[in-house]
């Protein structure tokens, strides 16, 4: 009898520990599914198959101003040379339609920097429209019937017509990573959505570091204990569990409202993060300042230093790596926030790469957002990948404030 | 741009101020060293002291003027708008005003502009010269006065260091009302736009009210014209992800931490929370976008499988990736909690005989309940405040229904599409967004304060 509940109890003992290794197995899991799902769909993002045409510019005046030179036009009579029998209108355009758009901007750019070729017949690779160059890297499913597809059977049998000529190309492509965001898949790029991230993130640091230690240190060494100080403490320890998108709405009222100032800028948005970031780097710096035994302190009063001194020449120094820390941890969960930014207007589609702290911007978490609420499929790819990068950016970071604890931990 | 520029001559007239006053100060003190007197504080305390007494004033004094520019400028713009102009209407008066205040200082171009005669452009870019002396000459006096008042104090027998700690300890004390001032700041701006959308829409409607559409329409005559703001949907639909979402963190999270503080050795212990921690570290953005991707199609396809209707944007599929992003919240604070539960309590039970599983449910479980409690509510004010999974994983349309296979909107999803866009600041529909947001507020706020009291306590217990 005692010897089967003894059994008993060893299973329930088992299966209890097998629970507890199966949900950590299972939250591991997600991790891994997330990040191999995400790394699947960005495959297509890094490279963009690209048609070689022939550019005649031979007949161009030399004296005719650059800018005004019919670009898509010479691109769509190359492209059209290559198809003498299709002669239609409307054929010709659904044709023209398989190059993209940005072609005739990025071949003028060529010109303005290479005006020699003005007058010379040469090679040009144009892009594919994001839908062409899908069904290159066989996304599209062709035995699906043709009105549940992007690419109809005509723009098949045009695209594997050009593949047989052999000007087809498959092109490692750095427009992802150098571009700013764009309505054409093929082209958009989150640079100028980083480059703003980049910005916000410097304003944060800025406002955000020295009021936080100073404040952390005030409330550690200086503070008086009266209702003053609890009420500032249990202020800073709600202001950590607030929702982010409260602080949103506070810079939408407060900043944007009542002090006018612009939408969409990374001043305000670096305001409103470092807001968000305050408490973190509070929290963080009083547990650093905290370690640091009683008995340096007390050695350095004795020898007649003050209050301040002992805290800039004793304290803050040795309490530094896990500043250093704890800022690093709160800029990475700044870097990663994206719903208050939406709500001070940084969600604009946005074309130039921001250059200061007053032009119009967006972050780059936001530009995974913008991309995945865009309907066009290669948006998936591009925002996969963005995705990645952003990922791999916040371990990045995460694990240089652990190696930074690591090696400069001081350890009493 | 002018105006930038004359921010940086301000900053380099009141830093140019603050060096020379430094450097005359501490040249005195110095002199008293040299001749071997006996100086009560260093040199360098000395030229601190006059120094920062003539870079604060004037430096809070810009402060106050950059954080009021728009409004000065916005003042000093509005008589010169024409009638003609005012007559056309709001966005044009924006659009004039910023054009006035963007060129204040480019004579020609106001000059040539249309919203102003000759004679107005010249007046308006006299005026600009005009605040602009104003202001330089007052920085300029304002760092000249404190610098001679405070320089005639200084003596041999001089605490200036103690007069530069206690101005430093004031600054310092500036800093730590930051905290207070953004949950001022919050507050206010939530009650005051809330108390604006009451004028337009009954508290009770909102309260209590079960439909909520908030369009507003574009003619007066059309159906729902006013729009409808009733906020239940808005709850249940929060709270039905909430549970989703929590029904996959409490348990995951739960065992987690019980392996993890009792049965993993600590080398595991040192590898595995990292990973998990990697969960709470990953932008919650990415987990909007792998909830809409990946995890709706693939919660229809299943519900299809099994011959139900779900839908793309159900609440299954957001809370269900909400719960993945809490696992870590959950597990750290309970794991923390139960390591903390003293190592004598468990030994004893394990003496008795007991097994490690039933030493963990009938002992460390309910010693450290408090702190799990606290956990648990920590996460839920987590998941309701949680905004990009739901606004990309969930839908607009608001449903009143505990199907979790449905899709529902939440308070969050609503704050961000009601003020995401163009918009007027004046209409029900923005102000609505602030109403939910002190709602949300609210609700958090409680929820953190209950777990804040009931951790207190429960440390007192075993301290």
């Amino acid at each position: 009898m005692s010897n089967q509940n003894f059994k008993k109890r060893h299973r329930a003992e088992k299966r209890f520990k097998a629970y507890g290794l199966i949900s950590i197995v299972a939250a591991a899991s997600m991790l891994a599914v997330i990040i191999s799902s995400m790394a699947y769909k960005a495959i297509p993002a890094f490279n963009n198959y690209t048609l070689n045409l022939e550019i005649d510019m031979s007949n161009q005046s030399s004296n005719s101003m650059i800018e005004d030179i019919n670009y898509r036009g010479l691109l769509r009579d190359s492209l059209f040379s290559l198809f003498p029998e299709i002669e239609d209108r409307s054929e010709k355009r659904k044709l023209s339609k398989l190059i993209s758009s940005s072609s005739s901007y990025i071949l003028q750019d060529f010109i303005i920097e290479n005006p020699s070729y003005i007058n010379k017949k040469f090679y040009f690779n144009v892009l594919f429209t994001d839908d062409s160059d899908l069904f290159y890297k066989g996304y599209v499913d062709t035995s699906l019937p043709e009105s549940e597809r992007r690419i109809d059977d005509d723009e098949v049998l045009w695209l594997e017509y050009l593949y047989s000529l052999g000007r087809v190309k498959n092109k490692i492509s750095s427009n992802l990573f150098l571009n700013g965001d764009s309505r054409e898949p093929e082209v958009a790029g989150f640079f100028g959505a980083t480059i703003g991230s980049l910005i916000t993130i410097f304003v944060t640091l800025i406002l955000s570091f020295p009021v936080g230690v100073f404040t952390a240190i005030y409330l550690e060494n200086f503070a008086v204990k009266n209702r003053l100080t609890d009420f500032i403490e249990v202020n800073i320890n709600n202001l950590a569990a607030v929702p982010s998108i409260i602080f949103g709405l506070l810079g939408l009222a407060v900043f944007i409202n009542f002090f006018g100032m612009p939408r969409s800028v990374p001043l305000v948005g670096g305001l409103v993060l470092s807001l968000m970031t305050l408490p973190t780097i509070i929290i963080t710096t009083r547990s650093a300042l905290q370690s640091v035994p009683p008995s340096i302190r007390e050695a350095a009063l004795a020898m007649g230093a003050s209050e301040m001194q002992v805290v800039f020449h004793h304290l803050l120094p040795a309490a530094l790596p896990g500043i250093f820390t704890g800022t690093i941890i709160g800029l990475a969960r700044a870097f990663g926030e994206s719903a208050p930014l939406l709500l001070i207007g940084m969600v604009a589609f946005i074309v130039d790469i921001p250059g200061s702290i007053s032009d119009p911007a967006t972050a780059l978490p936001v530009q995974i957002y913008i991309w995945a609420d865009s309907p066009e499929r290669a948006f998936v790819a591009k925002t996969s990948a963005a995705t990645l990068i952003l990922i791999g950016l916040l371990i990045l970071i995460n694990l240089v404030a652990v190696i930074l604890r690591k090696k400069y931990e001081v350890k009493w | 741009m002018t105006i930038n520029i004359d921010l940086l001559i301000s900053l380099s007239l009141i830093f140019v101020s603050g060096l020379l006053s430094f450097s005359l100060a501490k040249g005195r003190a110095r002199l008293h060293l040299v001749n071997d007197e006996p100086l009560r504080s260093m040199p360098i305390y000395h030229g601190l002291y006059v120094s920062l007494w003539t870079i604060l004033p004037s430096l809070s004094l810009l402060i106050s003027l950059l954080i009021f520019k728009s409004n000065i400028l916005n003042f000093v713009v509005t008589p010169y708008l024409s009638e003609s102009i005012i007559s056309l209407g709001l966005d044009e008066i924006i659009y004039v005003k910023s054009f006035l205040i963007n060129n204040i200082a480019n004579l020609t171009s106001l000059v040539e502009s249309e919203f102003l005669s000759k004679d107005m452009a010249y007046s308006l870019n006299e005026k600009y010269y005009l605040g602009r002396f104003i202001i330089f000459s007052s920085l300029v006096s304002l760092s000249l006065i404190f610098s001679l008042i405070t320089y005639r104090n200084l003596s041999i027998r001089f605490d200036a260091r103690r007069k530069v700690e206690a101005i430093f300890k004031f600054i310092f004390f500036l800093f730590s009302t930051m905290a207070v001032l953004t949950t001022i700041g919050i507050i206010f701006s939530l009650i005051f736009e809330t108390i604006r959308f009451f004028s337009h829409v009954s508290f009770f409607e909102f309260i209590f009210g079960t439909h909520w559409s908030p369009q507003t329409a574009i003619r007066e005559d059309q159906v729902g014209s006013s729009g409808s703001f009733g906020a239940i949907p808005l709850f249940t639909g929060t709270l039905l992800i909430t549970a989703v979402a929590m029904s996959i963190a409490a348990p995951l999270g739960l065992y987690s931490a019980i392996f993890l503080s009792q049965y993993a050795k600590p080398k595991t212990r040192d590898w595995i929370k990292p990973i998990l921690e990697i969960l709470a570290g990953i932008p919650t953005v990415v987990y909007g976008f792998f909830a809409a991707l990946t995890v709706g199609p693939f919660v229809r396809s299943c519900g299809e499988y099994l011959g139900l209707t779900v839908a793309t944007e159900s609440a299954l599929a957001a809370g269900a990736v909400m719960g993945v992003m809490i696992i870590p919240y959950v597990s750290s604070l309970s794991d923390d909690v139960m390591s903390a539960v003293p190592v004598s309590l468990r030994d004893g039970s394990l003496a008795l005989g007991a097994t490690k599983a039933e030493t963990v449910k009938k002992v460390i479980f309910p010693a450290a309940l408090p702190g799990i409690v606290s956990a648990l509510l920590l996460a839920i004010s987590r998941a309701i405040g949680e905004t990009m999974i739901v606004v990309m994983a969930a839908g607009l349309a608001a449903n009143l229904t505990a199907n979790p296979l449905s899709a529902v909107t939440t308070v969050t999803v609503q704050i961000v599409t009601l003020l995401v866009g163009d918009q007027e600041f004046d209409s029900a529909k923005t102000l609505a967004a602030f109403a939910l947001g002190l709602m949300l507020f609210t609700i958090t706020l409680v929820l953190n304060i209950f777990a804040m009291i009931i951790v207190r306590r429960y440390r007192e217990r075993y301290e």
